[in-house]
This record gives structure tokens, C-alpha cells and sequence, in this order.
């Protein structure tokens, strides 16, 4: 279960559990995610807070209000987060592998041959 | 829905000061964490408000009206406090009974659904219970009496880990249903925080802060590294604390870290509600 008790804004966290949830195909696009008082009341967050997180999504359009309903996920949504967490990858990742690997003196060669046996094995499990 | 203004109220307890002129607004149907030290005054807060107690000088308006002895405006407020203020030969079904000749919205049937979820007999008698139930009993009777504000005094105090799980989800469950005005005194800071939408903090009586909680969070950060690096980053901004473990040292700092600033060799974290109160509040 998710634990809202990180160091990051609660409201961001929510709103990334909610993205990892269309990406893992929990909430499929067109259908439904939980209410905000839903949200609330299972995590112990304030209901401000989760509307929020829900609102930081409706802005991005990855989820939709259908009045009188609820919340869906629109169509597009996974591709829209799997494009913006490419991104991320870049940003949080490929950035951080490459100071690490400045400093523990790992030429550019030898972090390629890394990654390709990174990818070998995970191929392989 | 009702808004309490304390005004410039001061408390003096013989030669303490308990309240030094707080002046502040509690809005309605927002939980609020009302934090601080052991005796920094928010228990005598929570009783000047709630008539328990009556303030040297100021006054507090209940939906513009003075509380003071004034038991219509006081009906709209229900305190859990640390004392049991009923009969202890009671059973818990009877006081229910009781706070509902007070509190003329309380609600018997979820008061009872309450008891059954957290196996408290409510045909026990209030001085038999343990000080885990004799809590659970006073919480379920503050989320069932229905008044418009609501002040939860160490609300979890002697509960295991389940049944605080439990009270911070009926209370958000019940604030979803019927908004109030919750305020939740508490030591265990991080364990309810996600349910504080605002924050206020009181320090030797007086008012430090009142703030939403996430503006609270993002009140400061932390920096890591080699101690002489962390002093040369910190030497002209303002410290709310530092810790030192050899060589290394943490320095909280009050503001926001711009990325671009940090030096290489150093890393930065945000810190948490509890974190910051703890940096805020020591003397």
C-alpha cells in the first residue's frame, strides 16, 4: 500500500500515485479512479489535500470530471505520463548515473557496456 | 459551520505565564493541528475556548458572539481533553447519553457502529475501560457529538498503532461526511500530519505560526555534506539549526533551496513537518 509520508508534498505524492496506478493499467483510461473522499479517508490525507493532487491532474488532462460521476482517466493519459516520465528518466537518472560514474573514474565506454549487460540480464530473468 | 476568534487573550497560572496575548482565527470545517512543547499552552488554549478555563485578559467570539458563560456558543464546541468529565461509574452507552442532552446533533447510531468496530462494550462501565479504551471511548464521543468545532486533545494518547490507524481514518471519514472544525493537538506530529490542512504553532504562550501545511513544509531545507563545505553554503543564510557527526554535518536552513545553488559534493533534502517544528520550537 502507498504511505503518503514521504518528504515530498503530500498533494504531489497523491498525484503520482494516481499516475503509477494508470501506468500499471490499475485505472484504465475511460473508466473511473476513486473520489477524492475515497482517497482521503483509505490514506488519512485531508480531503483539501487530495483534491489537490486530484486537481494538478485535471490541469494536465490526464483525468476528466464527468459531472455528476466522478472522475475518469482520459483517453491518451498513459501515453501523455509514460512520454513525461521519459523525460523524468533523463532528468533523475541518466544525469545522476553519469556524475556517479565522473566521479568513480568510469569512462563512457564502460557505462555503455554496463547498461547492455544491465539490459542482457534483465532480458534473460 | 462556525469561526472562533481568540482575541489578545493572556492566561496566568500564579507566577506562569500561559498565554501571552494570542490573537488568532480558527475558519470553519478545516482540521487544524495546533502544535507545541510540552506546556507551551495549548491545552489552556483549548480551555479558554471551550469555557474550562477562563482567560486574565481578551476574549474568544464563537460565530461573533462572546463565549464567555455563554452556553449557546459554547454548545457548538466539544473538547476531548486529557480528563474525563463524566461520571466514572457511567457505562459508555450512558455517556452518550449524557453529551447527547448537550449536544443535541449527537449521533447514537454511529457512536454505536464506532464502539463495535473498535470491540469497546458500551455496557461497560467508564472506570473499568483501560487507558487505550478510556481514550477510544472519549474519541468516539467527540466524532459522534456533532457540534460545528470539535478540539481532540492528545487524541491517540495510549493507543496502539491499529487503533490510531483507525481513529485517523474515522476522522477524516467523518469530516468527509460532516465538515467541522477539528483541531488536533498532538506530540506525534508525523503520524498526523497528512490530515492537518493548517498549522498552528504556539511556543512559551505564544503564537509562532499559522500556516497551511504545506507552506509549513516548504518553511526550510536540509543540506549535508563535509562540515566545512555545509558552513561555507550556509554563512549567509539563516539557520534553524545544525546537527555534527564527525567530519559531516546537516545545517537546516529557513527558505527555499534554489537547485542551481548547490554546491557539488553537497546534497539537500526537504524537510518535514515534524522536522521543522522540532528546529522552530528549540529554545
Amino acid at each position: 500500500m502507498a504511505n503518503f509520508d514521504g518528504e515530498k508534498p503530500i498533494y504531489i505524492q497523491m498525484a503520482e500515485w494516481i499516475e503509477e496506478n494508470i501506468l500499471t493499467g490499475v485505472f484504465p483510461e475511460e473508466t473511473q479512479i476513486p473520489s477524492t473522499t475515497e482517497i482521503s479517508a483509505m490514506y488519512r490525507i485531508n480531503p483539501a489535500t487530495a483534491l489537490k493532487g486530484v486537481n494538478i491532474l485535471v490541469d494536465k488532462g490526464i483525468i476528466y470530471k464527468k459531472r455528476g460521476l466522478g472522475m475518469f482517466v482520459s483517453s491518451g493519459a498513459e501515453q501523455k505520463i509514460r512520454g513525461e516520465r521519459k523525460q523524468e528518466f533523463f532528468e533523475k537518472y541518466v544525469k545522476a548515473l553519469v556524475s556517479e560514474a565522473q566521479k568513480l573514474q568510469i569512462s563512457k565506454n564502460e557505462i555503455i557496456t554496463m547498461i547492455e549487460k544491465g539490459c542482457d540480464n534483465n532480458e534473460r530473468d | 459551520m462556525s469561526v472562533i476568534e481568540v482575541k489578545n487573550v493572556t492566561k496566568i497560572y500564579g507566577k506562569t505565564v500561559a498565554l501571552h496575548d494570542v490573537s488568532l482565527t480558527f475558519k470553519e470545517n478545516c482540521i487544524y493541528g495546533l502544535l507545541g512543547r510540552n506546556g507551551a499552552g495549548k491545552s489552556t488554549m483549548l480551555n479558554i475556548i471551550s469555557g474550562r478555563a477562563f482567560a486574565d485578559s481578551g476574549e474568544v467570539l464563537i460565530d461573533g458572539v462572546s463565549a464567555k458563560g455563554n452556553d449557546s456558543a459554547l454548545g457548538k464546541v466539544h473538547m476531548m481533553g486529557e480528563q474525563l468529565l463524566y461520571n466514572p461509574a457511567l457505562k459508555v452507552k450512558e455517556m452518550f447519553k449524557t453529551a447527547s442532552w448537550f449536544y443535541p446533533d449527537f449521533d447514537m447510531d454511529y457512536a454505536l457502529n464506532l464502539c463495535d468496530e473498535y470491540k469497546l462494550e458500551p455496557k461497560k462501565k467508564l472506570a473499568k475501560l483501560s487507558t487505550g479504551y478510556r481514550t477510544i471511548a472519549k474519541a468516539v464521543n467527540a466524532l459522534a457529538c456533532g457540534a460545528p468545532i470539535v478540539f481532540f486533545d492528545e487524541p491517540v494518547l495510549g493507543l496502539d498503532a491499529n487503533h490510531r490507524d483507525m481513529f485517523y481514518k474515522q476522522l477524516i471519514k467523518r469530516y468527509n461526511e460532516r465538515p467541522a472544525t477539528y483541531v488536533i493537538s498532538t506530540h506525534l506530529i508525523e503520524e498526523a500530519a497528512g490530515l492537518i490542512e493548517r498549522a498552528v504553532v504556539i511556543k512559551e504562550g505564544q503564537l509562532l505560526l499559522d500556516k497551511e501545511a504545506d507552506e509549513v513544509r516548504s518553511m526550510g531545507y536540509s543540506v549535508s555534506g563535509k562540515a566545512e563545505d555545509v558552513d561555507s553554503f550556509a554563512k549567509d543564510k539563516e539557520l534553524m539549526g545544525e546537527d555534527v557527526l564527525g567530519g559531516l554535518k546537516t545545517a537546516y536552513i529557513k527558505g527555499s533551496l534554489e537547485a542551481a545553488e548547490l554546491p557539488e559534493g553537497l546534497s539537500a533534502e526537504p524537510m518535514n513537518l515534524q522536522n521543522i517544528f522540532i528546529h522552530l520550537t528549540n529554545s
